[in-house]
């Protein structure tokens, strides 16, 4: 027994490798572990995408809704409030408060003011209309994320991919309830309004269309309990979930939950103001486009607190009190592409690939103590070397193991003996060409090196390429493969070798071909 | 143990007329299928949904077929078995955009009555993702093999780089014929499995080409190219039928016992470890050859080379005593 630089630095790779994938291998409480994918443990995967262009009818929609209360605060008369996809336009009936407005509008980040005699218009500067669009998407992100949260899941992921899609995994899912409150969670705009109802016209509601609702400034919206009661409302809201401050789950005088909501100071005023003036009517509390209730204005409400009342299960006003805490979607959402796997299907492929892993595996090992005896042997202890730092690696880096990641090491079981076995050959040639087996095995490890770099280069090429390209899983895929090239490296060449040095005495005294590498010599 | 003991060269160039006539007859029957048949493109590409179910009994697939009748979302949907007679896969073509309301959900009410089932996975891709990842996976394969050429031809030389290029297009087209001949759904792992095989074929390939370029340097001026390319193709028949081997085993568990959803994988594999050994052997090198390279001039090169290498350490020499 010799001890030799090489075998020194496998033998640290090996317990380096062992002490690293216990955690992952034991599953045990502490250390790093590697995780499992969405399709090994079950889960949802969502690309999500934002139809910004709403962003901006939006943006468009609060200016006015400002415009409108600046001038009912300042007693200016104010005509013709009109507004469309990307404009906002209106008319001062007294010209000598222009000079007013010219101030209030030039205040509006990024607004584009263009005043004709009393008319003002306004819109955005196309840069403007991109800002809030990256905008919409961040702030997308950022609401799914808290919305996320606060549902209970652990390690949610929300994360931007490209430029404009937004990717959501969930794992641990475990029944199709439980995914199909996550993806209502995450797709309801919670958009609170409140909106003045139009009382002079509400009686005609039934015989109009949407059309000429919209000649008086108004829009028809159905009723959250029944969609057959209708209201018309005044398009313009008194204020949105913008200036929300809070949002709980409370219980009404039958206790049946409701949702308690607490508007911000700025809110509270506008709120304050419009009751105070609009005793005797009806203030519609509207959410996602529906009229959850619409109770008399008895007399004002300061303070700025309100209630949205709804047939719902506690579960359901908890989410959405999730919802409106985080606040609204600017742009709504949509589904670009799903993947969702079952937590027993997830087990049946690990089982499957499980089996398939460890059948290889023993077909391998059996194969190369069979084919070149000790050398196999040496060959099999190299490539359990080269799992166990396989792992610790992927541990380390928290890398995700996926079903392809699982075909990954499958492969890396095949191809990580190839290095021996060229190893093994060029030895084998050599004793057959009459040179000593110590001789032989320097001779065949230095002959053998330029074949096997190139190779292996050359399959990390394909897999560096897979892992910028793939997706997903498939990256899972190339992760694998790429450490199990790499891990290889060292186990099947720099290993192998080592034992060999540390064997060297035994080996140069033996002339036994067969039991060293399995030939007649 | 041994397959094979080198005694004398191998004629395998001699036989390769032959192997390159089944080379051509393959690729362009692949070509054939591909342009006739053409992929089977599953939802990755094509966009549409699939929907696993799995029932506690055998799937009464007719009855479920008549329940999803009538539903728009299943129109033209397929169910087929999947695994085993209690799973079955419905595809569709068709995909929605909500977030909120689901396929499956819409499956498991359209389903009621038919049985004990579960709703195992739900894949959906829409239209838009469909068309990225189709572009982005022609990209990669294409910067996969001008990643590879640009390695071999910096490695070794232009011709070699071109003749494994040629072997590395004959793999993928005869394995892409293959999968398209027996429906396998081509999805992302599909086209990894042929990624993988652009390299593992060149693997093999290298293998041969690094013994090749060894026998030009070792060789005497007077061998031929061709006896060299026998010598070296003989020397590493074994590894190369080896390392096919070993991986085959493993690829093959892979594909019997490593579940349905690891099947196209695998099967691409397989095939593609079979044409990748034979064209190691039977495809690259005889274009090798046909490209003429010219082993005397690689000598004269080489020896220029040693002159001016040595010419250049003269002049450090002389250089560095001061004589300049």
């Amino acid at each position: 027994m010799k001890l030799n630089y090489r075998i020194v630095i496998f033998a640290l790779a090996l317990v380096f490798g062992i002490v690293f994938s216990v955690p992952s291998l034991l599953q045990t409480q502490d250390g790093k572990k590697i995780t499992l994918g969405l399709d090994l443990q079950g889960g949802l995967h969502m690309l999500l995408g934002v139809k910004t262009e709403e962003a901006i009818k939006s943006r468009i929609k609060s200016i006015a809704a400002s415009i409108r209360h600046y001038a009912d605060r300042n007693d200016i008369l104010i005509d013709n409030l009109n507004f469309d996809d990307g404009s906002v336009s209106f008319e001062v009936l007294d010209s000598d408060d222009t000079e007013k407005f010219n101030t209030f509008l030039s205040k509006i980040e990024g607004a584009k003011v263009e005043k004709n005699g009393n008319v003002f218009s306004l819109s955005f500067a196309p840069k403007e209309v991109q800002k809030i669009k990256k905008q919409a998407i961040s702030q997308a992100i950022e609401t799914i994320r808290n919305r996320l949260d606060q549902f209970g899941l652990s390690e949610p992921l929300v994360a931007r991919q490209g430029k404009d899609k937004i990717l959501v995994e969930l794992a641990g899912i475990k029944t199709p309830q439980e995914e199909q409150r996550a993806r209502e969670l995450i797709s309801r705009a919670a958009k609170l309004e409140l909106m003045a109802v139009d009382e002079d016209r509400n009686a005609r509601v039934y015989n109009m269309s949407q059309a000429d609702a919209a000649e008086y400034g108004d829009v028809i919206l159905p009723d959250a309990k029944n969609p057959q009661i209708k209201y018309l409302v005044h398009e313009i809201p008194i204020l949105d979930g913008g200036m929300l401050t809070g949002a709980n789950v409370g219980f009404d005088k039958n206790n049946r939950p409701v949702i308690d909501f607490k508007l911000n100071a700025e809110g509270a005023d506008i709120f304050g103001d419009f009751t105070g003036k609009n005793v005797g009517k009806r203030l519609a509390i509207v959410l996602d486009g529906k009229v959850f209730s619409a109770p008399n204005i008895n007399e004002r409400i300061g303070g700025g607190a309100g209630q949205i009342s709804g047939n719902y299960t506690v579960l359901e006003a908890k989410d959405l009190a999730i919802a409106l805490r985080s606040g609204a979607l600017l742009a709504p959402i949509y589904l670009m592409e799903k993947r969702s796997v079952g937590p027993s299907l997830g087990a049946d492929s690990i089982k499957a690939s499980m089996v398939a892993l460890f059948g290889g595996f023993a077909l391998v090992i059996i194969f190369m103590v069979v084919y070149y005896r000790m050398a196999g042997v040496i060959a099999n202890i190299a490539l359990i070397a080269n799992l166990f730092l396989l792992l610790a690696i992927m541990s380390l880096f928290g890398a995700t193991l996926t079903l392809p990641g699982m075909a990954g090491i499958v492969l890396t079981v095949g191809m990580a003996v190839d290095a021996n076995v060229i190893i093994s050959e060029r030895i084998r040639e050599l004793i057959y060409e009459g040179k000593s087996m110590h001789k032989a095995i320097e001779e065949g490890y230095a002959n053998a090196m330029s074949a096997i770099l190139d190779a292996n280069i050359t399959t990390l090429i394909a897999a560096i390429v897979l892992y910028v390209y793939g997706t997903g899983a498939i990256k899972g895929f190339a992760i694998t493969m790429s450490i199990g090239i790499l891990a290889s490296m060292l186990t099947a060449i720099l290993g192998t070798h080592g034992i060999y040095d540390m064997l060297e005495d035994k080996i140069k005294k033996s002339k036994d071909y067969k039991f060293w590498f399995g030939i007649k010599g | 143990m041994e397959f094979f003991r080198y005694k004398s060269a191998l004629n395998f160039m001699g036989k390769s007329k032959i192997a390159i006539a089944i080379s051509i007859t393959l690729m362009l029957a692949s070509y054939a299928i591909l342009a006739t048949k053409g992929f089977n493109y599953g939802i990755d590409f094509a966009g549409g949904t699939i929907v696993q179910v799995k029932y506690d009994k055998a799937a009464p697939i007719d009855t479920m077929r008549e329940k999803l009748k009538g539903n728009k979302l299943f129109d033209n949907a397929s169910i087929t078995e999947f695994g085993s007679p209690n799973e079955v896969v419905i595809r569709m073509k068709t995909s929605t955009g909500s977030v909120s309301k689901d396929v499956g959900d819409v499956t498991r009410q359209a389903l009621k009555g038919t049985g004990n089932f579960e709703i195992r996975r739900v894949d959906m891709v829409g239209p838009k993702v469909g068309n990225e990842l189709r572009e982005k996976g022609l990209m990669s394969m294409f910067l996969a093999i001008a990643g590879i050429l640009i390695y071999v031809a910096f490695r070794f030389e232009w011709r070699f780089a071109v003749a494994s290029i040629v072997a590395l297009i004959h793999d993928v087209s005869i394995a892409s014929g293959f999968v398209a001949l027996f429906g396998i759904d081509v999805n992302l792992d599909v086209l990894a499995a042929l990624l993988t095989l652009l390299g593992y074929s060149l693997n093999d390939t290298i293998i041969v080409f690094d013994r090749i370029r060894e026998g030009i340097v070792t060789s005497k001026k007077t061998t031929s190219l061709q006896e060299i390319i026998n010598e070296s193709i003989t020397r590493t028949l074994s590894r190369t039928t080896l390392t096919s081997l070993t991986t085959f085993f493993v690829i093959f568990t892979l594909f019997m016992f490593g579940g349905e959803i690891i099947h196209p994988f695998a099967f691409t594999m397989l095939i593609g470890i079979v044409i990748g050994t034979y064209s190691s052997i039977f495809v690259a090198s005889p274009i090798l050859l046909w490209f003429g390279f010219d082993v005397k001039k690689y000598h004269e090169k080489l020896a220029e080379k040693a002159k001016r290498e040595a010419e250049k350490n003269r002049m450090r020499e002389q250089f560095e005593s001061g004589v300049m």
